[in-house]
């Protein structure tokens, strides 16, 4: 497979894992920020060929994960609604609310269904103009570009029966809330190479330049993320901070510039609750006043939904890079993918269902 | 003033099914008569007894079943009522068995076309000719629109076992190589691109085929064939996880080995699945001692199903609750896990 296969090649793979160990004079710990660097390296078994005293901290760049309780609660609460169509990605279906999940008010009886892009549900409100649709955003500055295309699309054809409900979230706001707690351990980063091909780089120059710490722009094959790390580890140890780009092939400093004019046009930036993180200022895309009849929280006035978090979850810790998952003490006892206490073992690029499938006879 | 037209009150007719199809009256007669039994005609349906009464000769016998429920009812690569018939057939050949016969039981929606239906019954008879099986028993009912998928079949087996040997998940041995006869993911990547609307540069057929006759290859060059197991729903891993817990062995298999076509790869990469997990309609493992590995391989390889014959592991030592390890490209070893529900699609 072009363009996939060498960046999975065991030899070069080999050659960078030994790099590392060469460079490598103190222990240094590296935060991959996204959920699907995160699930590549367990299911690579990155980690396990590093040196001992390289440390990956998982961060907090799954969109299943991050999205606070009060939204799947929302999501439930319009779904259950009569005539509503209910569509949402696929992984967003087994994520808890704060009594049940969208899979299983699907068997109820709902009519939740999975798409592959907003623009599909666009699709379905005008093959059935006589229900109401509803598009449930969730996710970082690579999925929100479509989300922001449903919209204007929508808005272009005044079309009355489709609504979105959106949580899509800002990743440099979550990396500088990260790097302002006091108790982070976080010396280094692997950029999301998914949200930089849309957003470029150049919002990460300050965050580097202000808390010195090496930022490097990584894919998603093992090979870009050893090559990532040996970068990263490479300006720790010359006690370098800058921007690097490993992943070159997709992403520029500049990005996609008509995406970015898109979600411009259509979203604002506002404070936002991240799961397991809390608020975090200009971290979140909401609709502009403008696109407000296609809002799907407005239309259905779902604001004063009560949410109860589960006591024993401890999700947010491990967003944070500050708990592993095999070491929570709820992890593959009363929580599984089967029976879930939070996010974090739900998606499949979150952090604990990564270990719990790969890992878990550790 | 013109003259009333002078014609049948009962519209015998219909390009649709409904629900009259499945009243038991002359509807129904004329459904059978004109659709389905010259479809499956053969001598032992043309009894019309209420069983089929057959001759089976042999001592031991395998009987089974299974319904098929799917969307699209018509895929690359086939429809629902040739998989219906090659599921069948391969539940009683990974058994050892030498497929006979099949009943035939079709739960059709009112509103269905029979065009449609016309289209599955002759690609059932199709596949049960190849397969070198009769159709010789069946029912059909029509429930009310909206009480189901267009069409539901239900399909029974019987075959006759003439080996020797006891095919089942514990005579597997420790030592055994591990084979697959095919490559993996291509029905599941095939169904799921079809029903998303999703176009690709090549398209994906599924593999949905009969086993019988590779199956039957592999006994007629006196291979010591120890199990048996077609790889349908959940795919390979899940496949090898349960005979491995059955037979209390750990196996071994290498990421590197696995016959996976590219554009099924490139699929489950856009997706974000596993083609491990992923569900075949013309796969089977095979676990044969190691020294037989070869000419099992070049057995199944003059197949045209089975060209991508391949050995992908091995039964490596004795292991209490049954365990399967997967030997990475990056060079370390994986434990494979059941998948927890279905795979879903990621967000990104």
């Amino acid at each position: 497979m072009k363009f996939v296969d060498e960046y999975r090649d065991p030899k070069t793979a080999r050659k960078l894992v030994d790099a590392i160990a060469k460079l490598s004079s103190k222990p240094w710990n590296i935060m991959e920020v996204c959920g699907g660097q995160t699930h590549s390296i367990i299911k690579h078994g990155i980690d396990q060929l590093l040196p001992e005293q390289i440390r990956l901290i998982h961060g907090p760049g799954c969109p299943v994960c991050v999205t606070p309780l009060k939204y799947i609660d929302k999501a439930l609460a319009i779904a259950a609604q009569h005539n509503v169509i209910f569509c949402s990605f696929g992984d967003m279906l087994r994520v808890p609310g704060s009594r049940q999940d969208l899979l299983g008010l699907k068997a109820q009886g709902a009519d939740i269904r999975i798409v592959y892009s907003p623009l599909d549900a666009l699709k379905l409100a005008r093959r059935h103009p006589g229900r109401e649709v509803v598009f449930f955003g969730v996710g970082f500055e690579t999925t929100a570009p479509t989300t922001a295309l449903a919209a204007y699309q929508a808005r272009q054809l005044k079309l009355t029966n489709f609504s979105q409900l959106i949580c899509h979230v800002r990743v440099p706001p979550a990396m500088e809330a990260l790097l302002s707690s006091a108790d982070h351990a976080v010396q280094g980063f692997l950029g999301a190479g998914h949200v930089c091909s849309i957003m470029g780089y150049h919002e990460y120059l300050p965050l580097a330049e202000q808390y010195k710490i090496p930022i490097v722009i990584t894919g998603f094959e093992p090979v870009d993320i050893l090559q990532g790390l040996y970068l990263c580890i490479k300006q720790l140890e010359e006690n370098r901070h800058v921007v690097e780009n490993q992943y070159q092939r997709i992403v520029t400093q500049a990005g996609n510039q008509p995406a970015q004019q898109l979600l411009r046009q259509v979203f604002d930036v506002v404070e936002q609750d991240w799961r397991g993180l809390g608020s975090i200022a200009a971290s979140g895309l909401a609709l502009k006043e403008e696109y407000s009849p296609w809002n799907a929280e407005q239309r259905y006035a779902v604001d004063a939904i009560d949410t109860v978090e589960p006591d024993a979850c401890r999700s947010g810790e491990v967003l944070q890079g500050l708990l592993k998952p095999v070491n929570c003490p709820e992890f593959g006892t009363s929580c599984t993918p089967e029976h879930p206490l939070g996010a974090t073992m739900v998606s499949s690029e979150g952090a604990c269902a990564a270990y719990y499938r790969y890992r878990n006879h550790d | 003033m013109t003259e009333p037209k002078l014609n049948c009150p009962l519209p015998l007719n219909y390009e649709q099914i409904v629900m009259a199809h499945g009243g038991g009256g002359r509807m129904m007669q004329q459904l059978l008569d004109k659709i389905i039994r010259p479809a499956f005609d053969n001598d032992i349906l043309a009894q019309q007894h209420d069983s089929a009464i057959i001759n089976i000769p042999a001592n031991r016998l395998a009987f089974t079943t299974d319904s098929y429920v799917i969307k699209p009812l018509f895929f690359n690569g086939g429809d629902i009522g040739k998989l219906a018939v090659c599921g069948t057939v391969n539940d009683l050949a990974m058994s050892g068995a030498k497929p006979l016969y099949i009943s035939c039981s079709l739960i059709i929606e009112e509103g269905f076309a029979i065009k449609d239906l016309q289209r599955i019954v002759q690609s059932m008879r199709a596949s049960a000719d190849e397969a070198g099986v009769k159709i010789v028993t069946g029912d059909s009912k029509v429930v009310e629109h909206g009480k189901g998928d267009g069409l539901y079949i239900n399909t029974a087996g019987v075959g006759v076992i003439e080996t020797e040997s006891s095919i089942l998940p514990n005579n597997i041995r420790t030592g055994d190589a591990i084979i697959v006869n095919s490559d993996l993911g291509r029905h599941g990547i095939a169904i799921m691109l079809q029903r998303e609307g999703m176009d690709f540069a090549s398209a994906i057929d599924s593999d949905c085929a009969s086993l019988a006759a590779p199956v039957q290859a592999l006994f007629d060059a006196n291979i010591d064939v120890h199990c048996l197991r077609d790889l349908t729903r959940g795919g390979l891993s899940s496949c090898l996880i349960e005979l491995a817990a059955v037979c209390g062995r750990q196996f071994e298999i290498r990421e590197q080995g696995l016959p996976v076509r590219q554009d099924v790869r490139s699929a489950c990469e856009l997706l974000g699945f596993d083609p491990l997990y992923i569900a075949n309609e013309g796969c089977f493992v095979l676990f044969v001692p190691q020294s037989q590995a070869g000419a099992a391989i070049a057995t199944l390889q003059k197949h045209s199903n089975s060209q991508q014959a391949v050995q992908i592991g091995t039964v490596s030592e004795e292991h209490a609750d049954g365990r399967v390890i997967l030997q990475t490209a990056m060079g370390i070893s994986r434990i494979l896990e059941l998948l927890s529900g279905e795979q879903l699609p990621r967000i990104c």
